[in-house]
């Protein structure tokens, strides 16, 4: 469990915490909103492409200035155990950040009763 | 493939400024805030614009071949968007944006929050510039909504003493605002201390308050260009000055207290501050705690004070199509008091709640930020993220002290 009182963060909350939603109803823009959870996973994958662009970019550019890169290196490589783990776990997280909108989906289902929208709040808290 | 694109990229996220309680931020964790970063100056460079165009072709003939008239103000405008689908895909798009740069901050700063929480105890011990109260209650304002969609807003506590908060909020806002507000975010304390040493020459405030400090990022540069001065920033939020009080130590500042407390209502005399001012804090309040907040301020006003409060500008004058673009932030961005303090005229509210005998005005304020790093000048606004911003307040008469 996480919360004050705790001297540390339970790492089986992580990533749920990692990928919370704010509270309050989320909007959705489309006419079905599917189209609005499919976007979002769509836009989560495209800023993770980007993030391994740069570092794929990052690696040619040292390799370049060090001049050490072998492409035939590259396609013989096989993890050891370590890294095989490593890896494993890189792709779960991966995928969870992909699919962050399932999960707030869940959480919300889960917290029951309907949170207010902005606009009522809007409402409450004007003249 | 890197010929430019006519649009200035962003600064990389690893311009942050660093200090005491920064996180340890790795390769993929600052592409992250980078990829958002350079999204954001799209969006708001080459993507707003499409829904003029998408109104003008097609929203606006659409609602007048079914009324036989055009939408008349801001929510007739916002009924006929809604079925765009240009509209939509740039709301959804935004939404999503928003939403993950709170997942990569929070990625960064929650597998480090023992760490950071350690670090904050560490420069906080025993200081008695940083005065919490546990007995501080939210105010509905602050706990009906998670502030523009933070998870958990300012006052998440997932551990004892957690910070993790405001480092979400301090790492995350470089590349919300693609580093307009300086690479230290003090941009807007920075432009008040510039305006003020305009406006008065020579003057040296003994006694400031900062309303809704955060994490003190605005209060930094008062606290520098007044050194002599003894500053008071409040604060609802216990993680925000935790983080914010050791931040403040690590830059050697002396003279601030961070205090725990709801400004409607503060535990000092009357005329206590000769300067009280708040950066973008008002937005995030209610029509009854603003009327409150402003009333105290008017009692907390030393004679020959001064007050300023930054926010984004007033909606009058405004075309309605402006207004209802920035309209989007109250109601898909968790700003559920935006709306209604931009339609308010300020001045006005001021001289109606007590401040009739100062002399109430109107101002803008410009981001001051460090060589290198964008200016506002340069920029497209993007709606509460460029660097300048509406100012009002009032100047009290009496003898300066």
């Amino acid at each position: 469990m996480t919360g004050p009182g705790e001297e540390r963060l339970d790492p089986a909350d992580l990533l749920r915490l990692v990928n919370a939603a704010a509270s309050g109803k989320r909007p959705h823009f489309f006419a079905d909103r599917d189209v609005d959870r499919l976007l979002a996973i769509v836009w989560a994958m495209a800023g993770e492409l980007a993030v391994t662009r740069e570092r794929l970019d990052t690696v040619e550019r040292l390799l370049a200035r060090q001049a050490l890169l072998s492409r035939s290196a590259i396609d013989a490589y096989r993890p050891d155990p370590q890294a095989a783990e490593e890896r494993g776990q890189w792709h779960i997280e991966y995928i969870a950040r992909l699919l962050r909108i399932l999960q707030q989906e869940v959480d919300a289902l889960q917290r029951g009763a309907a949170e207010p929208g902005a606009e009522d709040v809007a409402r409450e808290l004007g003249p | 493939m890197n010929a430019k694109a006519g649009i200035d990229c962003a600064p990389p996220w690893s311009d942050v400024g660093q200090h005491a309680m920064s996180p340890q931020a790795t390769h993929d964790e600052i592409a992250r805030f980078n990829f958002l970063a350079n999204f954001n100056k799209y969006m708001s460079s080459r993507v707003v614009g499409g829904n003029a165009v998408a109104y003008a072709a097609r929203a606006r003939p659409a609602w007048e071949r079914e009324r036989g008239r055009a939408p008349q103000d801001r929510r007739e405008i916002r009924a006929a968007m809604a079925a765009d689908p240009y509209y939509q895909m740039w709301s959804s798009l935004r939404r999503s944006a928003m939403e993950m740069r709170q997942q990569a901050g929070r990625a960064l700063v929650l597998r480090q929050a023992e760490a950071l929480r350690d670090r904050a105890r560490s420069l906080n011990a025993g200081a008695p510039t940083l005065r919490l109260d546990a007995t501080v209650a939210v105010p509905r304002y602050q706990s009906a909504l998670d502030n523009h969609c933070m998870p958990g807003s300012y006052f998440a506590e997932y551990l004892t003493d957690d910070v993790a908060a405001a480092a979400n909020y301090d790492a995350g806002m470089f590349a919300t605002t693609t580093g307009l507000f300086g690479r230290y975010l003090d941009g807007a304390g920075g432009g008040v201390a510039r305006w003020l040493a305009a406006r008065r020459p020579g003057w040296q405030p003994r006694r400031i308050l900062d309303l809704g400090c955060g994490l003190g990022h605005n209060t930094v540069p008062l606290a520098r260009a007044f050194p002599d001065a003894d500053i008071v920033a409040v604060d609802l939020a216990a993680p925000m000055l935790r983080y914010g009080h050791a931040r403040a130590a690590g830059m050697g500042i002396r003279n601030v207290v961070f205090m725990q407390g709801n400004v409607e209502a503060l535990p000092f005399e009357a005329g206590s501050f000769d300067f009280i001012y708040s950066t973008m804090f008002l937005h995030e309040t209610s029509w009854p705690a603003l009327r409150r907040i402003l009333a105290e301020v008017d009692r907390l006003l030393a004679p020959g004070g001064l007050h300023l409060h930054l926010e984004q500008p007033p909606y009058r004058g405004m075309e309605e199509f402006e207004k209802f673009l920035r309209d989007w932030d109250c109601y898909h961005n968790n700003e559920p008091f935006w709306t209604t303090l931009h339609d308010t005229d300020c001045p006005a509210l001021l001289r109606s709640i007590g401040f009739a005998r100062d002399t109430c005005f109107e101002t803008s304020i410009h981001a001051v930020v460090e060589h290198g790093m964008p200016k506002v000048a340069e920029e497209v606004e993007d709606f509460g993220r460029g660097g300048m911003w509406y100012a009002f307040g009032s100047e009290r008469p009496g003898v300066v002290s």
